[in-house]
């Protein structure tokens, strides 16, 4: 049933990159229960416009939970309370009246911050260049009933596939660590037999941008699991060491 | 004066043909042409890679902080070939005749063909990227079935075929920014297209995160940058969808076409309030088992399940016996207008209609209804929090695609030389309605098997003289952008942005919508035309232009929408007959269905931008139809 609610946000603004950043608190009145996270910031910004003051800058495209575009810690957490859920996907009926919402960015040395609650995830396009690809050019496939996968295999491949690369797995690691993005595509293309010929340069290559790039290591904390809001599994941890070790032993690449 | 050079010969032998004829750029020549590839998503994705793969140094833009998040990426049901693979007679030539009917007949035979023809190569290419495709028990590729055809031939990733896809062609992409093939330049919107000497050689853009207007020369552009559904305001577009690029594209001469072939969708989740941003699209087969109903008295407002069985109006079962609830889109989104708008609709707004699963459920058991639509009843219920298997789905049509583009050639190419338009953005393969799965198709078929061909044969005989960014037509579209946004920011009005824009959604969707009527259309011209009077004098865009400033962002699509939506309107006035997503209610049978006037409008209308304070030109294309027969659609 819908109802409306008032409630009190204390959001993290920063101007830019370089300088220094604080909570301000803004108070949301006769907030529809059946509106969208994001919609909530939007009447929010609409009268902070009106009053003359600078709206809250934060990152959002399809608003479906697919392109995952948006994304900032509520009360602590990596796209709020709801499990499985990215921030345009929680509606304002997980909170009650009166309540008090905390809203920061991803906060990730390899995500620095644009402006309040937008970051720069351009590091995770840089793992996928080290190697999160098979090498194969437009026009020369052969036909693709050519090799049969097993419904088994193409189903976990795909479970892996579906990261939509929003960050929430960096953002509540305490090492912000990126092994949850990375091992999806790892595990992805691993488990495929078009994948396998390259599987242990890519490995090699993808980790090892990792650390370049200033990500944490894991520590088998399982936070990542927890928050990623298309629930993508730690196993898939485990098979990119099992990729990066096994391409380790005795190779010229390592 | 329109040319569409399509080439001569039997409809099966044309592409061969071209492609023998195309200019070739030999290979060591390639990596001196610099291309421009705007937008990321399946069009743009799979250009910028396959032009990088032949050797051309691409320059690739997206809106997005990230290629791998353009909207193709919302694409749910699936992607079409016709592979056969399900030994139920599908064929090249079936798919083309299924998407020229089901565009009733105002797409270009010869464009559709082809997509056709390279539908199969699409699917060879994304397994060997290795997109895991749903399969069968065997280890071989499945199929599902959709709308607007009676085979088998969508291929599907789940229900995320689109982002499937999508990332296929980010890490092809990814792979030649690797490479040192491609640059990226993510956050930057495209405000205008550069023209030197009659060839198009160069874009603007915007960076959006520091403000800074740059500039970009190359030897040819090639735009992908979508539709323009967002002009309603509401619809299943991302946020940042818009008509910007195209539109001012059309500014510098390249012509528009059918603007007015707009999409509707007859299954999304209804609007709830006016704070809404967007609509969420709920898949079109929950129609196989779900019976559409209104009440039958005027602003009954019981619960659902309080209202008895004989006080239901199944008004599509009635009115359509043998179609049923499975009427196409375009039928069934006019008459859930129709219902609504005799006050029978239900919600809290009354603009919607019920969508029940409770027969099915009792025929087949809730486990059945679960495992087809499991997915569908929990994302409605965390947008709703409804239960669909306990009371039934409230829906409503929402736009959804957009038909209409700029004009473009066989070979993609507008009527600016050096541009090229690929995907929504551009006008050539749905006609007047696209049917499901047709959408993946058409963006990857452009971008990985269309364009690598046809801008070699523009490059090889283009005037090749070099220009840099020092030339003055850089200055003065950096000049022209730059005075845009100061207008803009000094405006200093009281009314938002996103209050002129709800407004203008109003708008199209009363008078330019699922029904359109001229004096409705005249109307709309009228209000639209105040409205953006109203809004260069009283709208409110705060900040500053050297900032990521969210506001200054939308202002500027906001400035373009309240331009091309006269466009579109006069476009809908102008086309009086109904056919596919255009229904003019002057031009309709007896059983109230889409009546086409092919006597006088089998052409695709191109506008011909003229000056703001001139009516622009309409310029018609003849669609000349030498292999199929116009027939008249019917699903009594």
């Amino acid at each position: 049933m819908t109802k409306s609610i008032n409630i009190t946000l204390n959001v993290w603004r920063q101007k830019s990159a370089g300088v220094k950043g604080g909570f301000e608190t803004y108070h949301a009145a006769n907030i529809s229960t059946d509106m969208s996270f994001l919609e909530m910031i939007d009447v929010v910004n609409e009268q902070l416009t009106l009053d003359g003051r600078d709206p809250i800058a934060f990152d959002h495209d399809c608003r479906e939970g697919i392109c995952g575009m948006c994304g900032a810690v509520v009360n602590g957490r990596a796209h709020g309370p709801e499990e499985g859920t990215t921030l345009c996907q929680l509606h304002m009926r997980y909170f009650s009246n009166g309540d008090t919402i905390v809203i920061e960015p991803w906060r990730a040395k390899a995500f620095p911050i644009l402006k309040d609650l937008a970051v720069d995830r351009s590091a995770f396009d840089e793992i996928i260049v080290a190697g999160g690809y098979i090498s194969v050019n437009t026009g020369g496939a052969p036909d693709a009933n050519a090799i049969p996968i097993s419904q088994e295999i193409a189903e976990k491949a795909m479970d892996a596939a579906a990261c939509i690369g929003c960050g929430a797995c960096v953002a509540s690691c305490p090492n912000a660590s990126a092994m949850l993005f990375a091992g999806a595509k790892i595990s992805q293309l691993a488990l495929l037999p078009q994948g396998r010929p390259e599987a242990a340069q890519r490995a090699l290559a993808m980790v090892r941008k990792m650390d370049e790039l200033c990500f944490g290591n894991c520590s088998n904390e399982r936070e990542c699991e927890a928050e990623c809001p298309k629930e993508i599994s730690i196993s898939n941890i485990a098979r990119m060491n099992r990729e990066f070790f096994k391409a380790g032993i005795g190779s010229a690449v390592m | 004066m329109l040319d569409a050079k399509i080439p001569s010969g039997p409809l099966s032998e044309k592409w061969d043909k071209h492609r023998f004829e195309l200019k070739l750029v030999n290979p060591a020549n390639k990596r001196k042409y610099n291309i421009i590839v705007v937008g990321t998503g399946l069009a743009g994705g799979s250009a910028a890679a396959s032009l990088a793969e032949l050797g051309y140094y691409v320059k690739n833009f997206c809106i997005q902080d990230s290629p791998r998040r353009a909207h193709s990426i919302a694409d749910q049901g699936g992607i079409n070939a016709a592979k056969n693979y399900q030994n139920d007679g599908d064929s090249i030539w079936r798919l083309f005749y299924d998407t020229i009917k089901g565009g009733d007949f105002r797409a270009r035979e010869a464009n559709v063909y082809r997509l056709a023809q390279v539908s199969n190569h699409i699917i060879d290419h994304c397994v060997a990227q290795g997109i895991p495709f749903a399969r069968e028990y065997g280890g071989l590729l499945a199929n599902r079935s959709f709308g607007g055809a009676q085979v088998s031939r969508t291929f599907y990733a789940r229900g995320q075929t689109g982002q499937q896809l999508l990332l296929g062609a980010y890490s092809s992409l990814m792979r030649q920014v690797g490479a040192g093939q491609v640059t990226l330049f993510p956050r930057r919107e495209m405000l205008d297209l550069v023209v030197i000497n009659g060839q198009v050689r160069g874009v603007v853009v915007r960076n959006l995160v520091t403000g800074d207007i740059e500039s970009h020369a190359a030897d040819a552009v090639v735009m992908c940058t979508g539709g323009y559904g967002n002009v309603f305001y509401l619809s299943t577009n991302a946020m940042a969808s818009n008509v910007s690029a195209t539109y001012r594209a059309y500014k510098k001469g390249a012509f528009f076409a059918n603007p007015c072939y707009t999409q509707i969708h007859p299954t999304c989740i209804p609007v709830h309030g006016t704070y809404q941003s967007k609509l969420t699209l709920m898949s079109e087969s929950l129609r196989n088992d779900g019976r559409v109903w209104v009440p039958k008295a005027t602003g009954d407002k019981r619960p659902p399940n309080q209202i008895p069985e004989s006080e239901r109006n199944y008004y599509l079962e009635r009115k359509y016996p043998s179609f049923g609830n499975l009427v196409p889109r375009d039928v069934a989104s006019r008459n859930a207008k129709a219902q609504c708008d005799m006050g029978k609709g239900v919600g809290e707004t009354g603009f919607a209609v019920y969508l029940d699963f409770k027969d099915a459920i009792r025929r087949d058991g809730k486990d059945v209804i679960a495992q087809k639509y499991g997915n569908l009843f929990q994302m409605y219920e965390k947008i709703t929090a409804s239960n669909p298997y306990e009371d039934p789905m409230m829906i409503y049509p929402a736009i959804h695609y957009v038909m209409g583009g700029l004009w473009v050639d066989y070979n993609l190419m507008s009527t600016l030389p050096g541009l090229f338009v690929l995907g929504e953005a551009n006008f050539s393969d749905h006609g007047a309605n696209r049917l499901g799965a047709s959408a993946l198709m058409q963006g990857l078929a452009d971008g990985y098997f269309v364009i690598p061909y046809t801008i070699g044969g523009y490059l090889a005989q283009m005037d090749h003289t070099e220009v840099t960014t020092d030339h003055s037509a850089f200055k003065e579209a950096t000049q022209y952008v730059n005075e845009q946004t100061g207008k803009l920011l000094s405006i200093n009005g009281k009314r938002t942005v996103d209050d002129f824009h709800r407004e203008l959604g109003n708008i199209l969707w009363e008078y330019c919508g699922m029904s359109r009527n001229d004096d409705g259309l005249l109307k709309a011209r009228k209000l639209i035309q105040e409205l953006r009077e109203e809004f260069w004098k009283n709208a409110l865009v705060p900040g500053l232009s050297e900032d990521f400033n969210q506001s200054l962002e939308r202002a500027g699509r906001v400035a373009d929408f309240l331009e091309f939506a006269e466009l579109l309107v006069m476009d809908a006035f102008e086309r009086k007959e109904s056919c596919g997503g255009h229904f003019n209610e002057a031009h309709q049978t007896e059983e109230q269905e889409a009546m086409r006037d092919d006597e006088n409008f089998c052409h695709v209308a191109a506008w011909e931008y003229k000056g703001d304070d001139t009516e622009p030109g309409r310029h018609k294309e003849p669609l000349v139809f030498e292999n199929v027969e116009l027939t008249q659609r019917s699903y009594k």
